[in-house]
């Protein structure tokens, strides 16, 4: 198990995350634009499926691990830019 | 009068599901289902939204011995489930999580006693034109069009299914990223078990990580039944996958590349099916051999003019296909396009007329096109762009109130703002108009 990330980790690495999502899904908008609390589905960003599985694929080829439904809430992890850059705090490997 | 099986096959034994807790086998899933109806609160059709594949198939058998039909939209918004229940008024959703029924009745998947596999006298018979299911497809004017299917169609589809893919006397545990209440899902994992003596794993794998670990958790010979954007997010994440014996692609067109790359990788076969939510699965080629696909038995497709039928077998009638196909003299067929106003995201189908009908019918929009662009590129995602005139409607207020009438995957991306759409003198929007307010407004801004 990885140590839980300081928050000041999570805010250095927001940046970074925020433009992979920006750049993996061609989205209409800077970085800075995505809200690091505001939902990424629904009334938020608007994020659907198979946007999840295109960043999930980034993530795994930039951070080094698998994202993986049962050992954390699909939902949670994709609540927001912070909740996925938390996660990814967590479990990065490179 | 004339009846099927609800499984075909006599071992009660058998297994027939998967789940992270063990094995279910045909006798616990005939008691199960027996209990699960006896619990069903009063009421007419089930709209199952079961996520967990054994729930699902529960709430269905539950539903055939119970003499309800199963509700099976192809979309679960807001507008879908409202329209469903105007249609439907004594429905009910049987749900087995937090979905949101969107205020319809609602019952969750109640616990059921211990059954007694040995209790269990013999496999029930269902009338073979009971109502057992209807499968919705999007409708061009808006409202979605009702396929009846009917429980001696289905079997038969099944078994069809199972004798093309070769699985007859060879039974695999199938794994399947797809949702079992669309037709692909429901006939390549359901049917293929109930009628084609395969078993299937519970779950619906998500990530790629997790299809490798369904797969692990299921004994050989494995069938994985998946789409093409499953398929290629799962080859590029480059993990192990546990060995698999075959895989079967549909609802969009796989790229020979990525099917050989699918092959070369897994040493599997690959296998793609073709069929409509309306004639159910017609054909299957395996794509590295050839693009030509041969016909499921007893089925027939003929033409007239440039439009395909399809019909028997366990065909419902006779089907207007919406793909415009060529007959090969050894009645095989290649596929040779579609009618244009079709559009198919990520492997889900609806119609640009159905698209336009629902942002049109928004208070506060004037005019308004869907517009899909030319470069998506073959497995890839194509995405949807929209020019909407709406003066006084602010773009986020009006993508909130389109993501109650339409799937997610189906929204703008961009939705443009305009003041006008480029309509001819006849009112008419050509494509090509549409073609150069894309390239205007959203093809040069992009990478």
């Amino acid at each position: 198990m990885s140590d839980t990330p300081t928050p000041e980790t999570v805010d250095a690495l927001l940046p970074e995350v925020a433009a992979l999502i920006v750049d993996a899904l061609n989205l209409e908008m800077t970085p800075a634009e995505i809200e690091p609390d505001a939902p990424l589905f629904g009334d938020g960003l608007g994020l659907d499926s198979i946007d999840v599985l295109e960043i999930a694929l980034v993530i795994s080829k930039r951070y080094g691990f698998q994202l993986r439904s049962d050992n954390e809430d699909n939902t949670r992890i994709f609540a927001s830019l912070r909740a996925l850059t938390a996660h990814i705090a967590r479990q990065r490997t490179k | 009068m004339n009846a099927q099986p609800l499984i075909s096959g006599t071992d009660l034994d058998r297994v027939l599901a998967w789940r992270a807790d063990g094995p279910r086998r045909v006798g616990d899933f005939l008691a199960e289902a027996a209990a699960l109806a006896a619990r069903l609160p009063a009421g007419g059709a089930l709209l199952n939204l079961c996520q967990d594949r054994y729930r699902f198939a529960l709430g269905f058998a539950a539903g055939l011995l119970d003499g309800r039909v199963s509700l099976q939209p192809s979309s679960q918004s807001a507008e879908t489930l409202h329209d469903l229940q105007a249609g439907f008024p004594d429905l009910v959703c049987l749900v087995d999580g937090d979905t949101d029924c969107h205020g319809l009745p609602r019952f969750d998947f109640p616990a059921l006693p211990a059954v007694d596999r040995d209790a269990v006298g013999a496999v029930p018979d269902i009338p073979a034109d009971q109502l057992a299911a209807i499968l919705f497809t999007s409708g061009s004017t808006g409202k979605p069009q009702a396929q009846p299917k009917t429980w001696g169609k289905l079997v038969a589809n099944g078994r069809a299914g199972a004798a093309a893919l070769g699985l007859n006397g060879r039974p695999h545990a199938i794994v399947g990223t797809v949702p079992v209440q669309h037709s692909y899902g429901f006939e390549s994992t359901l049917l293929l078990a109930l009628h084609g003596g395969c078993s299937f794993w519970a779950g619906k794998p998500f990530y790629p990580q997790d299809i490798a670990a369904a797969l692990a958790a299921v004994p050989a010979p494995r069938l994985l039944v998946t789409t093409p954007f499953h398929l290629s997010t799962l080859l590029a994440a480059g993990i192990e996958l546990p060995p698999t014996d075959l895989l079967l692609s549909a609802t969009a067109p796989l790229s020979t590349a990525l099917a050989a790359e699918a092959e070369a990788r897994t040493g599997a076969p690959l296998l793609e099916i073709y069929g409509s939510t309306e004639s159910g699965q017609l054909a299957s080629r395996r794509t590295t051999a050839g693009d030509a696909w041969t016909l499921l038995p007893g089925t027939r497709i003929d033409s007239d003019g440039d439009t395909a039928y399809a019909h028997g077998a366990h065909v419902e009638g006779r089907v207007a296909l919406s793909d415009l196909l060529e007959a090969l003299p050894d009645g095989r067929f290649r596929l040779v396009g579609r009618h244009a106003d079709l559009v198919n995201i990520a492997g889900r189908r609806t119609s640009l007329a159905y698209l336009n009908h629902q942002i049109a019918a928004i208070p506060g929009v004037v005019d308004a096109a869907f517009f899909l662009p030319d470069d998506a590129g073959p497995d890839g995602i194509a995405r949807l762009a929209a020019f909407v005139v709406a003066p006084g409607l602010e773009r986020r207020a009006l993508l909130a109130a389109l993501r109650e009438r339409i799937d997610a995957i189906f929204l703008p991306r961009p939705l443009v703002l305009v003041d006008a759409l480029p309509r001819n003198s006849t009112g008419k929007l050509p494509r090509s108009g549409l073609q150069a307010l894309y390239a205007e407004k959203v093809g040069d801004g992009r990478r």
